[in-house]
């Protein structure tokens, strides 16, 4: 086993994460980062650790989930009041955070526990329905809540921590996401969880309870969605629920699918691809030309999907693709070197 | 009185759900895919008819189905034929990438305000006590008319019952001579039809249109399509009736009315729990 | 209570698989019908009848992916009737599949892995944190497969994905999996199909070999007559769901009745 090899691949993108905060971290200390800068790496946090959690049900149990979205309004609405309420007697601090985190994360592990409930009895298109209807229910209720509890249509006010290096928190819970899935992903479980996606029939034949990782896999998946949305209620100054629509959904699915199905990798530079381009492409294209940008994202999604997923283009995608063609590369400098040596 | 308005005006909503969850539930029983993109065809639709209303508001109305007709072949034939046979994932993804393309395609062409279309004012019919929109009346004798001639052409046209065979199953259909892309293309075609022509009715009823203003009437009548159970041309007007006339007596209840999705969306889901397949679905058992 | 205790044959050998009157009605049809199996410890039993004949539907009543509309069924004398196919495993029935199902975006060693996940315990907060046991236990999976995918030679393939695998190494695969979940009897469903003389000789091979090797009871169904003629000690012959003859497999092979229901008169 190349047990070496795979330690340094495996803990590459722990590495990197880390490498990139502390990075920052030094340009704020030295006061050279940008605020609109800290605000994009807080944004970039939550796509992350929305999109590695999405992708554990997507990408790794293989079931359609259409209301993400609906997890992280569980998470921002019931954290951020946590949050808010606390702010009198313990102030903005961080054990607040911590409580608001827990909170947000609990309620909605406890919600993917009750849509996990339908994915054992559903298939395919059904599941995305009622995982997409879960998202709407969500949302409707937290609209029309009165002003008192949850803000209702005027939204819910919380509060801001640190400003400054919020981001930092942001992306040390990145990590934490990544810790738990990924350990989760290379474990017997993960298995066990890649194997229900492959052949369900299969996977209960040779012995693996089925209801235990489905529910498995949507309870940890919305904790990360909550935990998201607790970030979120705190680098805003109001949570509204009308962010958490359908679409939003959408814009997670489509970080996972553009990051690639089953890779944690994948999602994690799609995720943080799509933040900075949709930062960036806000500032250049305004007014009517704004819609350009989703143009071009329908776009890449549709001709994405086909190219990675037409039957009739599987003889081309073998031929060429990013492996085939640096084992080819590699082929080819070993053989020059070969024939040099025999030169030689 | 106000019972038999607030019943009126829900059948007739559900006769316009019915017609949109018809394209959804014969394009998931003809190709097994989920297109999501069935709303925004509405959208077009509507938009459609205000380039032609200078003429009369027939021509327009049918200008405009025939629009979403190829709309709806060339959408079939550019994204999904492709797919045929891959994962219903990637399909699934690819309708929901077509989706968002019509969407800010319409925004580009339109702007990203709602755009006033009026087709036609017709006025109010009463009856005593009860006061019915004519708009309401002609939605739901349209919509009648719309399934009635549909079964019709399911059960008794060459096509329609080509349609149900490749339905059943598509490879014993192909050997039994029938053009399955053929059948494809016109479920596409009939589907993007009944999609514009909701959109006359929607307009009939509020006379403005938005490039997303297909969402969600597209997925209340896929809602309705599922309640009905999917694949099931019965399922989906009986879906449709019953969405329709669930959302108008919520509505119709003020401390219950701004939940009226919640409740729609949730009635789905406990339906969908105790059975799986919906109201007329058929169970469909992987074999082992 | 009287249910779970063992059974054993005449001749002092345990039964490992009894079926007592086991039937299965889809609608109006009676697709198993009356069907009562009993087989000893060791033994390599198949299970024949023409197409349609409810053979597969047998393995699907003991396996537990349907339930008997009547009858019981039992294993080493504990009743298994109506429990759930991942149960059922773990009780010790294991079964491959007509239709080839491995786990195709896994790779060999990694099916083999998920095939011994009862075997060696590793709980989820051991894995997510890493404790130490979470190591020890995947090195254990990682050589327990390995020494699987030797015996079935397909330790030279164990980075492949499985669906990368050539047909014939697919159906060892699925038995090489089965056999991971240490199972008292292993179903194997026409584990010859589509499979050239030679592949059906090696395949021949191998099951011989497993069955000495682990000392495993197997019930088989297949098509190929020079298999069933080959390996299997009895047979059980079905047709319309109901059994038409059992007993020795030369015997029942040369029985004009069965002769009939497969070719005609």
């Amino acid at each position: 086993m190349k047990l070496k090899n795979l330690k340094i691949k495996s803990y590459l993108n722990y590495i990197l994460i880390a490498a990139a905060t502390v990075f920052f971290l030094v340009l704020s200390l030295t006061g050279n980062l940008k605020t609109s800068t800290a605000y994009l790496l807080e944004e970039m946090a939550i796509k992350i650790m929305l999109a590695v959690s999405l992708s554990l049900v997507v990408g790794f149990l293989g079931e359609l989930s259409l209301g993400h979205a609906g997890f992280m309004c569980v998470g921002a609405y019931l954290g951020g009041k946590v949050a808010a309420m606390l702010v009198g007697p313990l102030g903005n601090s961080f054990l607040t955070l911590v409580i608001a985190l827990v909170v947000g994360g609990i309620c909605a592990g406890v919600c993917g526990f009750l849509i996990g409930l339908p994915a054992l009895r559903l298939r395919g298109d059904y599941l995305a329905i009622t995982t997409l209807a879960f998202g709407e229910i969500v949302r409707t209720i937290f609209q029309n809540t009165s002003a008192e509890t949850f803000g209702g249509p005027i939204g819910l006010p919380t509060p801001r921590f640190n400003d400054k290096y919020f981001y930092v928190i942001c992306f040390i819970l990145v990590l934490v996401t990544l810790f738990v899935i990924q350990n989760l992903i290379r474990s017997k479980h993960g298995r066990a969880i890649k194997a229900i996606r492959d052949n369900e029939i299969a996977a209960r034949a040779t012995g693996i309870n089925v209801t235990r990782y489905k529910l498995l896999g949507f309870i940890m998946s919305a904790v990360f969605a909550g935990l998201a949305g607790v970030l979120y209620s705190y680098t805003k100054f109001n949570v509204s629920s009308q962010i958490f629509d359908y679409n939003y959904s959408i814009e997670i699915l489509v970080i996972v699918v553009l990051g690639g199905m089953g890779s944690i990798n994948g999602s994690i530079i799609s995720a943080i691809a799509i933040t900075f381009l949709n930062r960036e492409l806000a500032n250049v294209l305004t007014g009517d030309l704004a819609i350009l940008k989703d143009l071009v994202y329908a776009l890449i999604l549709i001709v994405i999907v086909i190219y990675k997923n037409a039957p009739a283009l599987k003889g081309f995608r073998e031929k060429y693709n990013f492996k085939a063609l640096t084992a080819k590369l590699t082929k080819k400098k070993a053989a020059a070197a070969s024939a040099e040596k025999e030169e030689g | 009185m106000e019972f038999l308005t607030t019943f009126v005006n829900g059948l007739s909503l559900g006769g316009i759900y019915a017609m949109i969850a018809l394209g959804y539930t014969m394009v998931y029983g003809i190709a097994k895919m989920l297109n999501f993109a069935h709303g925004d065809i509405i959208m077009v639709g509507g938009y459609t008819i205000s380039l032609f209303l200078g003429a009369n508001p027939i021509v327009a109305i049918l200008a405009s189905m025939i629009f979403c007709m190829l709309l709806g072949v060339v959408v079939e034939k550019v994204a999904y034929k492709p797919l045929r046979g891959a994962s219903p994932l990637a399909v699934l993804i690819t309708a929901i990438g077509v989706s968002y393309l019509l969407q800010s395609i319409a925004q580009m062409l339109f702007g990203s305000a709602p755009k006033f279309i009026v087709i036609a004012d017709l006025g109010i019919l009463k009856i005593g006590e009860l006061a019915i929109g004519y708009s309401t009346i002609i939605t739901l004798a349209c919509s009648v008319v719309v399934m009635v001639a549909l079964s019709l052409f399911v059960k008794f046209s060459k096509t329609g019952r080509a349609m149900v065979a490749v339905s059943e199953d598509k490879g014993a259909a192909q050997l039994m001579g029938i053009n399955v892309n053929r059948i494809i293309m016109i479920t596409f075609a009939i589907g993007s039809a009944l999609a514009a022509l909701a959109s006359v009715f929607f307009l009939l009823k509020a006379p403005t249109m938005s490039p997303t203003f297909g969402s969600l009437p597209g997925i209340k009548a896929f809602t309705a399509a599922v309640i009905g159970g999917i694949g099931s041309i019965p399922g989906a007007m009986i879906g449709g009736l019953l969405l329709g006339v669930i959302e108008c007596f919520a509505q119709a209840v003020p401390a219950i009315s701004p939940y009226t999705d919640a409740i729609e969306f949730s009635i789905l889901i406990i339906l969908l729990l105790v059975k799986p397949s919906g109201l007329l679905g058929k169970m469909r058992r992987e074999k082992v | 209570m009287a249910e779970s205790k063992k059974l054993y044959a005449e001749d002092g050998r345990e039964i490992i698989i009894k079926t007592d009157h086991l039937c299965i009605q889809f609608g109006g049809l009676k697709a198993v019908d009356d069907v009562n199996l009993e087989i000893k410890q060791g033994e390599l039993y198949g299970l024949i009848g023409p197409n349609g004949a409810g053979k597969t539907t047998v393995f699907n009543l003991l396996t537990g992916v349907y339930k008997p509309t009547y009858g019981k069924v039992y294993l080493c004398g504990e009743n298994l009737t109506g429990k759930a196919p991942a149960e059922v495993n773990k009780k010790g029935i294991a079964r491959t599949f007509q239709n080839i199902r491995l786990f195709n975006n896994l790779t060999v060693i990694e099916n083999v892995m998920v095939g011994l996940a009862n075997q060696i315990p590793c709980s989820v907060f051991t894995s997510v944190v890493r404790l130490p046991g979470h190591k020890k236990s995947e090195a254990e999976f990682y050589e327990k497969a390995l020494e699987i995918l030797k015996v079935f030679k397909l330790d030279e393939f164990k980075d492949y994905l499985a669906a990368n695998l050539p047909y014939g190494k697919q159906r060892k695969l699925e038995i090489a999996r089965a056999m991971a979940t240490n199972p008292k009897l292993l179903l194997l469903d026409e584990p010859a199909a589509g499979m050239n003389p030679n592949e059906t000789q090696e395949l021949m091979d191998t099951i011989t070999f497993i069955r000495e090797k682990y000392n495993i009871t197997i019930l088989l169904i297949e098509h190929d007559m020079r298999l069933v003629g080959g390996i299997c000690e009895k047979l059980t012959v079905l047709n319309f769901g109901t059994e038409l003859a059992k007993g020795e497999t030369s015997e029942v092979l040369a029985n004009p009745e069965v002769i009939k229901a497969y070719i005609g008169e």
